[in-house]
C-alpha cells in the first residue's frame, strides 16, 4: 500500500469515526433518556480516595434509581420516570482539559446535566463556562468559597457539597466545645490554595474564638510530597498542643503513618479535617483520640435516616465497602437533581426542560443520603448542611474502626452569610451565627 | 541544639531517599547517555509490587513479620529486572544510534505507558502497607522520636552507595564499565561487549529505582501518579552532583536533602524554593554540575 493510499485510508477512518461519535451524541440527546455527564477523578493521586469512590456511589445509587429501588420520596424511576443514563469524564489533565470535557459534554454527548468536580480550580473554570454554554452544572465536592464570589448571579451552576469553610470552622469549634487545651496550634497543610486556605480559615477562628492562642509552626509541603520527616520533627519541636491538617487521600494517610510512629501525637491533639476517608485504612496506626472530619454530615459520619442505611447497605453490597464522604458527597448531588428535575416537571415520563430543572434546584430543600439539604445560600444555588467531626477509636480486637464523641454544628453557625467573605465574618465575630 | 540536630538527621533521611532514587538514573546515564524519565515508573512499579507483596504476606501468609523486609527487597528486584529486561531488549536496544533528545521523548513516551499499565494492573485504590514501617519501633535522641525504619535507610543508601562505588573502581566489569563511560568507540575497539554492558547497566539501574520505590512503599501511601511526582527531584539531584556521576549522586542528594530539611526548621515559606535555588546555584557556578566532566565536542 503505498503513502497516499495510507493518508487516504487514515483518513476516512476518522471522518467515519467523526461521523459516528457525532451521530451517536445526537441520538442519545433523542432516546428518551436522561443524559447525565458525570466528572470526576478516575486517574491520578485524588482519583483513589475521592473520584473512584464517588463514580462508585453514582452507579451504585443511579442503578437503582433505574429499577426504582430507591426509598421514598425517590421511589419515580430514574428522573421523572425517565431512565438514566450517564457519561462519565476523568477530571484528570487540568482546567483547560476540564473546560474542553465539559464544552464535548455541553455539545457532542448532549447531556441534561453535569454532576461533577472535586478540584476547585476546575470547579472555577468550568462554572463561567457552565453558565454560557447553558448546561444545568451540580459541584458536587469543590469547596472553594471563591465559586459563588466569582459567580455572583448564577444561573445554571449549583452546588450541593458544602463550603470548604466550615471544615475548619467547625474543627475549630470542635476543639473549644470539648475541652481540649488549645494554648498553641500548628499547621501543617499542602502547598496550594486548599491547604493555604484551610490553615488561614482554621487559625483565624481559632484566634477569634481563643484570643491569646499562639501559632507555633506552620508548615506547607508541596502536594503529593509523600515524605514528611523534616515537617514532623519541625512540628514536634515546636511543641504544639493542636495540630491541624487538611491533607487528603495518599498524603493524609502517610502523615498519618510517619506522625504515629515518630509520637507526633502523643501527649496533643491532631485534626484532620478530611479525615474520614482513612477510617478503614488506617488498620489501628492512627492514635485513638485523634479528631477526624467527612468534609460535612458524610461517609461515616452520616446521619442514620432510612434512605442514608438503604444507601450504605447498596453500597456495601455492591462494592464490599462503606461509603465515604466522596461516595456519600456524589449520591447528595444526584438526589438534589433528581429531587429539582421532579419538582418543576410535568406527569412523569416527561423530559423536564432545563427551566423546569432551573426552577426546581433554586432554593430546593431535600432529603439526601446524609440528612436535610437546604439549598438556601448563594441565591438558592448552595447548600447549606450541618457539620459533624468525631474522635477516632480502633478496637484491636475486632480490628475495627468507629468514632466517638460526634458533635454536629448546624450550617447557620459555621457557615457565613451569602454577603461576607469567611475571613471577614471570622475576625468580625460570626455576626448572625446561629449555634446550639 | 534540639533543631541543628533534626536538621541533620532529617536532611540525612531524605538525603539518603534521594540517592536511592537518583542511583540507578544516574547510572544509566553515565554509561547509555539516556536521560531515562521513565525511571519513575520504575520506581512505581517497585513500589507497587513491594506494598502487594508485603500486603498479601500480612494477611494470608505465616511466618515472622521480619521476612516482609526480605519481600520488599525481592520484590524490587523481580519487577526491575523484568521490566528493565522488556525495555531495553524489546525497545532501547534498537534506538542505541539516536541522538540524546530522541532517547528523553522515547522514555518519556515510556513513562506515560508505564503509568497507565501500572492502573491497569494495580488499580488506582492507594495501597497502605504499614506493617514494615512501624515494626521497627522508635529512637529517641535528643527528646526527638525518629522511626528506626527512616535510619534503616539511610543503612541501606549508604551501602548502596559503597558497592556501586566499589563495583564501578575495584572490579574488573567496573573498569570495563568505566571505559565504556570514558568512550565508547574505542571500547568497542578494544573489544569490550558494549551492547552486554548496556543491558547490564539498563538492569541494574532499573532494579535501584525499583528498590528505592518498594523501601518508600511501607511509609506512604501508594497510589497512581507517585513515579511522576519522584522522577523531577532525581533529576535535580543528578544535574547537581553531575549527570552519570555516583560520587555527585551522593553530594547531590546531601546538599538537595540538607538545604530542604534547613528551610523546613528555619524558613518553611522557601522550603519549595530551595531545591531548585539550590540546584540553579550550582548550574550557575558549574553548567555540568558538581562530579561532571565537561565534554569537548567531537566533531
Amino acid at each position: 500500500m503505498g503513502v497516499n493510499a495510507l493518508k487516504k485510508l487514515t483518513a476516512t477512518l476518522v471522518s467515519a469515526l467523526a461521523l459516528t461519535a457525532a451521530s451517536s451524541g445526537a441520538f442519545a440527546a433523542e432516546n428518551g433518556k436522561f443524559r447525565l455527564g458525570i466528572v470526576t477523578f478516575l486517574s491520578g493521586g485524588a482519583a483513589g480516595p475521592f473520584g473512584v469512590p464517588s463514580v462508585n456511589g453514582a452507579k451504585v445509587l443511579v442503578d437503582a434509581l433505574n429499577e426504582g429501588k430507591v426509598p421514598a420520596p425517590y421511589g419515580l424511576k430514574g428522573i421523572n420516570g425517565l431512565e438514566i443514563e450517564t457519561v462519565v469524564i476523568d477530571e484528570n489533565g487540568g482546567t483547560t482539559k476540564q473546560v474542553e470535557e465539559f464544552r464535548n459534554l455541553a455539545e457532542r454527548q448532549k447531556v441534561d446535566a453535569v454532576i461533577g468536580y472535586i478540584s476547585s480550580g476546575d470547579c472555577l473554570a468550568v462554572s463561567p463556562v457552565a453558565e454560557e454554554l447553558g448546561v444545568p452544572t451540580v459541584f458536587f465536592d469543590c469547596g472553594t468559597s471563591r465559586l459563588f464570589e466569582e459567580n455572583k448571579n448564577p444561573k445554571y451552576v449549583f452546588r450541593t457539597g458544602p463550603d470548604a469553610v466550615i471544615d475548619n470552622i467547625s474543627a475549630a469549634r470542635y476543639l473549644i466545645d470539648t475541652g481540649r487545651k488549645v494554648d498553641s496550634i500548628a499547621g501543617v497543610n499542602q502547598n496550594y490554595s486548599w491547604g493555604q486556605d484551610s490553615w488561614a480559615d482554621f487559625k483565624a477562628t481559632m484566634l477569634a474564638l481563643k484570643p491569646g492562642t499562639k501559632v507555633a509552626a506552620e508548615q506547607f509541603p508541596k502536594l503529593f510530597q509523600g515524605q514528611y520527616g523534616a515537617e514532623i520533627s519541625a512540628l514536634s519541636v515546636a511543641k504544639p498542643d493542636v495540630v491541624h491538617s487538611s491533607f487528603w487521600g495518599g498524603d493524609m494517610e502517610a502523615l498519618v503513618l510517619q506522625g504515629s510512629a515518630r509520637g507526633l501525637f502523643d501527649g496533643r491533639t491532631g485534626i484532620l479535617t478530611t479525615g474520614e476517608s482513612g477510617l478503614d485504612r488506617f488498620k489501628g496506626q492512627a492514635p485513638n483520640g485523634l479528631i477526624i472530619g467527612a468534609r460535612g454530615p458524610f461517609g461515616a459520619l452520616q446521619p442514620k435516616t432510612p434512605l442514608s442505611e438503604w444507601f450504605t447497605k447498596a453500597y456495601n453490597a455492591k462494592t464490599e465497602l462503606f461509603p465515604t464522604y466522596p461516595t456519600s458527597k456524589m449520591a447528595q448531588a444526584i438526589l438534589g437533581l433528581k429531587a429539582a428535575a421532579e419538582k418543576g416537571a410535568g406527569k412523569p415520563g416527561v423530559m423536564p426542560t432545563k427551566d423546569q430543572i432551573l426552577a426546581g434546584f433554586k432554593g430546593l430543600t431535600y432529603e439526601s443520603v446524609a440528612g436535610k439539604v437546604e439549598m438556601s445560600r448563594a441565591g438558592g444555588h448552595q447548600a447549606l448542611q450541618d457539620i459533624t467531626y468525631g474522635e477516632y477509636q480502633f478496637d484491636k480486637k475486632s480490628g475495627k474502626a468507629s468514632l466517638a464523641n460526634l458533635k454536629t454544628y448546624s450550617g447557620e453557625c459555621v457557615m457565613p452569610p451569602d454577603n461576607m467573605v469567611a475571613q471577614e465574618w471570622i475576625k468580625a465575630g460570626f455576626p448572625g451565627a446561629k449555634c446550639n | 541544639m534540639t533543631t541543628l540536630i533534626a536538621i541533620l538527621i532529617d536532611g540525612l533521611t531524605y538525603s539518603s531517599w534521594l540517592f536511592l532514587v537518583a542511583a540507578g538514573l544516574t547510572i544509566i546515564y553515565g554509561v547509555m547517555r539516556i536521560l531515562n524519565m521513565a525511571h519513575g515508573s520504575f520506581y512505581a512499579i517497585g513500589a507497587y509490587c513491594g506494598a502487594s507483596l508485603v500486603g498479601w504476606y500480612f494477611t494470608g501468609a505465616e511466618g515472622s513479620p521480619y521476612w516482609s523486609y526480605l519481600l520488599l527487597v525481592l520484590a524490587a528486584v523481580a519487577s526491575g529486572l523484568l521490566v528493565g529486561l522488556v525495555i531495553e531488549q524489546g525497545l532501547l536496544r534498537f534506538l542505541y544510534r539516536q541522538n540524546e533528545i530522541l532517547m528523553v521523548i522515547v522514555t518519556y513516551a515510556l513513562l506515560l505507558i508505564l503509568e497507565d499499565v501500572t492502573k491497569l494492573v494495580f488499580g488506582v485504590d492507594p495501597y497502605f502497607t504499614y506493617q514494615p514501617y512501624s515494626l521497627l519501633g522508635r529512637t529517641e535522641i535528643s527528646g526527638l522520636a525518629f522511626s528506626n525504619y527512616d535510619l534503616m535507610l539511610v543503612a541501606v543508601s549508604v551501602v548502596v552507595g559503597a558497592v556501586a562505588w566499589a563495583v564501578l573502581n575495584r572490579t574488573h566489569k567496573g573498569k570495563l564499565l568505566r571505559a565504556v563511560i570514558h568512550d565508547r568507540e574505542i571500547s568497542v575497539a578494544m573489544g569490550v561487549n558494549v551492547r552486554a554492558m548496556f543491558a547490564a547497566t539498563f538492569v541494574v539501574g532499573s532494579v535501584l529505582g525499583a528498590l528505592a520505590g518498594a523501601l518508600t512503599a511501607p511509609a506512604i501511601s501508594v497510589s497512581p501518579g507517585i513515579g511522576v511526582e519522584v522522577i523531577v527531584l532525581a533529576f535535580a539531584v543528578v544535574v547537581v552532583g553531575g549527570l552519570g556521576s555516583i560520587e555527585g549522586a551522593i553530594v547531590g542528594s546531601l546538599m538537595v536533602g540538607l538545604s530542604r530539611a534547613a528551610a523546613v526548621h528555619l524558613a518553611p515559606e522557601i522550603e519549595l524554593f530551595v531545591i531548585y535555588g539550590v540546584m540553579s546555584l550550582v548550574l550557575a557556578v558549574r553548567p555540568q554540575g558538581l562530579f561532571g566532566r565537561a565534554l569537548a565536542r567531537k566533531i
